[in-house]
């Protein structure tokens, strides 16, 4: 088995008494695409940070491509690719310079920089906003920015925290084409989302991170069948009679899930579950019959919806 | 947490040694700032260099006719404004490195994200503080430089070690750029930064500017030697009149320690701050 490019036993992090990320446990293989599924707070930035050595671990191991984020820094951060939560572009340079700019902070030459650097603007769709100052993008093409810029130093590992975060869905959609040519040519990726679509698109393996601690781990295929049956029922009474009717169709299914707007039943036969509940003289207001997700995976997993 | 062991803050301190701190390139954050400059406004940049030709004209020439000559501690007899011009060029090599190292640092730490976007590149924060305390040097010497040339066209440059006044000056200006950089790093309010302020006005005015220290009681005398102002106003006045002395060696020491204790700081901090 090859060395794996990032490794963490134990990995935890403390700031003052507040314990953010709790002894988590983590392998990337090369070439693999890795997620970190959670709710918010659940220390998945954290991990991230200290993964990327911008923050030092409180207790544990970590071996990023082989080296110690604390003795190593410079040189990890040298073949990573580092997109955060948000947008730290500079402000002061437009667009195009933020990019060569970037590119010379590790030591790139001027000339391969302005090269990487046009075909960046390709990447990213910005070739028209190349002498823009950067506050005059929207915020989608920062972000478009901000991961074209992640790439100039050609890294091996690329970490994405919450990359679609604030894109329209076609610009999802041409981001996710882009990770995965990535993926293709062999760039390992780690990100974090909010999006279940986007975890299951992109992620061959993923943990769902819940107060700092990993809660599951697998594809996104392995957790459904996991932790979730193989269909759902999705009903709704109106807010006020949820409550009263997930009463009234307790036992069907294997498992109940009642949210504010809607009651989740899970079975392997929705339909066989819908027949059930109009037989018990029930008229939901809409019913859907819909296959599991890592949604359901989640709200099982942490009690709480990803998308608050 | 029952296998992994908590580690101490002594090995934290000095995880990585300078391999952690540096990837030796410094000078594309420099570049950064120099291109970053192009957008600023030169009107700013012009008026620092007029503001010791003004203070020149005024008190030298203007007021230096009711002073008459000076006569230094080694005897020699110098003109008025040939005396206070390498004070006011120290000052304004001061003043332009303190201009780049202490607001638009504050700026950057405060209200811009660019240093913890630099230290997630393979830069470290000893680059990250070189590079942005040679920016700031950079007007200091600027101004410096144009002061010194209307010195020599004045006539007011007494002896050829007035030459040497140009890698004085950088030393003079990476001191106070490294050490306004420092203090700027652990200021978190503006009402902190305006003691920068309530520091160096007093420091310009008293420094030995004007007239000798020795029209001072003796522990005032003391305190004003210990201040970083007065070691390069004497630096500079012993290279533009030619007066080499132990005390020379003694203002380079002051300064080469002050850079020192300024990168020093200023990298822990950057550490502290964006590394944490
Ligand atoms: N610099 C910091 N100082 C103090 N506490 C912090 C710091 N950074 C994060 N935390 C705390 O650590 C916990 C985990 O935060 P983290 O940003 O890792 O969560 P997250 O999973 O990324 O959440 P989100 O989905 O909202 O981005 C939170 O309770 C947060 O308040
Ligand atoms: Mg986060």
């Amino acid at each position: 088995m090859p060395e794996p490019v990032i490794s963490a036993t134990g990995l935890t992090k403390h700031y003052g008494d507040l314990v953010a990320v709790d002894g988590i446990d983590i392998e990337v293989a090369p070439g693999e695409s890795f997620g970190l599924l959670g709710p918010n707070g659940a220390g998945k930035s954290t991990t991230m940070r200290m993964v990327g050595a911008v923050s030092t671990r409180t207790a544990g191991e970590l071996r990023v491509l082989g080296l110690d984020p604390d003795t190593h820094g410079p040189e990890i951060r040298a073949r990573l690719g580092v997109v955060p939560q948000e947008d730290n572009l500079d402000t002061e340079l437009r667009v195009r310079d933020n990019l060569i700019v970037y590119g010379r902070y590790f030591g790139i030459p001027r000339a391969v920089c302005a090269q990487r650097a046009d075909e960046l603007l390709t990447f990213a769709q910005l070739e028209e906003k190349a002498k823009v100052k950067v506050d005059d993008l929207s915020g989608g093409m920062k972000r478009r920015l901000t991961i074209a810029r992640a790439l100039v130093n050609d890294p091996l590992v690329l970490m994405l925290d919450e990359p679609t975060t604030g894109l329209d869905p076609q610009a999802r959609h041409v981001l996710w084409d882009r990770l995965f040519r990535l993926k293709e040519r062999g760039t390992t990726l780690v990100l974090t989302t909010h999006y279940m679509d986007e975890a299951e698109q992109l992620c061959d393996r993923l943990v769902v991170v819940d107060h700092g601690r990993i809660m599951a781990e697998g594809s996104p295929a392995e957790l459904i069948r996991q932790y979730s049956s193989r269909e759902v029922v999705e009903l709704r009474f109106g807010a006020s009679r949820n409550e009263s009717a997930a009463e009234q169709i307790a036992g069907l299914g294997d498992r109940i899930e009642i949210l504010p707007d809607r009651v989740l039943v899970y079975a392997a036969d929705g339909e066989a579950v819908l027949e059930q509940v109009s037989r018990l003289g029930l008229h939901p207001t809409t019913s859907l019959v819909r296959r599991s997700s890592l949604e359901d995976v989640f709200l099982r997993l942490t009690g709480r919806s990803l998308i608050e | 947490m029952s296998t992994t062991t908590e580690r101490t803050e002594g090995t934290r301190e000095n995880r990585g040694g300078l391999r952690a701190l540096y990837a030796g390139n410094a000078g594309s954050v420099l570049s950064r700032g120099l291109l970053a400059a192009r957008s600023s406004t030169w009107v700013v940049v012009v008026s620092g260099f007029f503001e010791p030709v003004f203070f020149l004209l005024a008190m030298g020439y203007g007021l230096g006719t009711f002073v008459g000559d000076i006569t230094l501690d080694t005897g020699q007899q110098i003109s008025y404004p040939a005396y206070i011009a390498p004070a006011l060029l120290a000052v304004s090599a001061m003043n332009g490195a303190v201009y780049d190292s202490t607001w638009n640092v504050f700026f950057k730490m405060h209200f811009g994200k660019l240093y913890q976007a630099m230290m997630s590149t393979s830069l470290g924060p000893l680059d990250v503080a070189l590079g942005e305390i040679s920016y700031a040097l950079l007007r200091g010497v600027l101004y410096a430089a144009g002061f010194l040339t209307v010195m020599q066209v004045m006539g007011l440059n007494q002896s050829w070690t007035a030459v040497l006044t140009l890698p004085a000056v950088l030393l003079i200006a990476f001191g106070f750029a490294s050490l306004g950089m420092a203090i700027t790093s652990y200021m978190s309010t503006f009402q902190q930064m305006d003691w920068i302020n309530i520091v160096m006005l007093p420091m310009f005015l008293f420094s030995a500017t004007f007239y000798p220290l020795t029209v001072y009681p003796v522990p005032l005398q003391w305190l004003i030697q210990a201040m970083p102002l007065w070691h390069a106003v004497e630096l500079v006045r012993n290279l533009t009149i030619g007066a080499l002395d132990s005390g020379t060696a003694l203002h380079v020491g002051y300064f080469v320690a002050m850079a020192g204790l300024g990168v020093i700081l200023t990298t822990r901090r950057l550490r502290a701050l964006f590394l944490d």
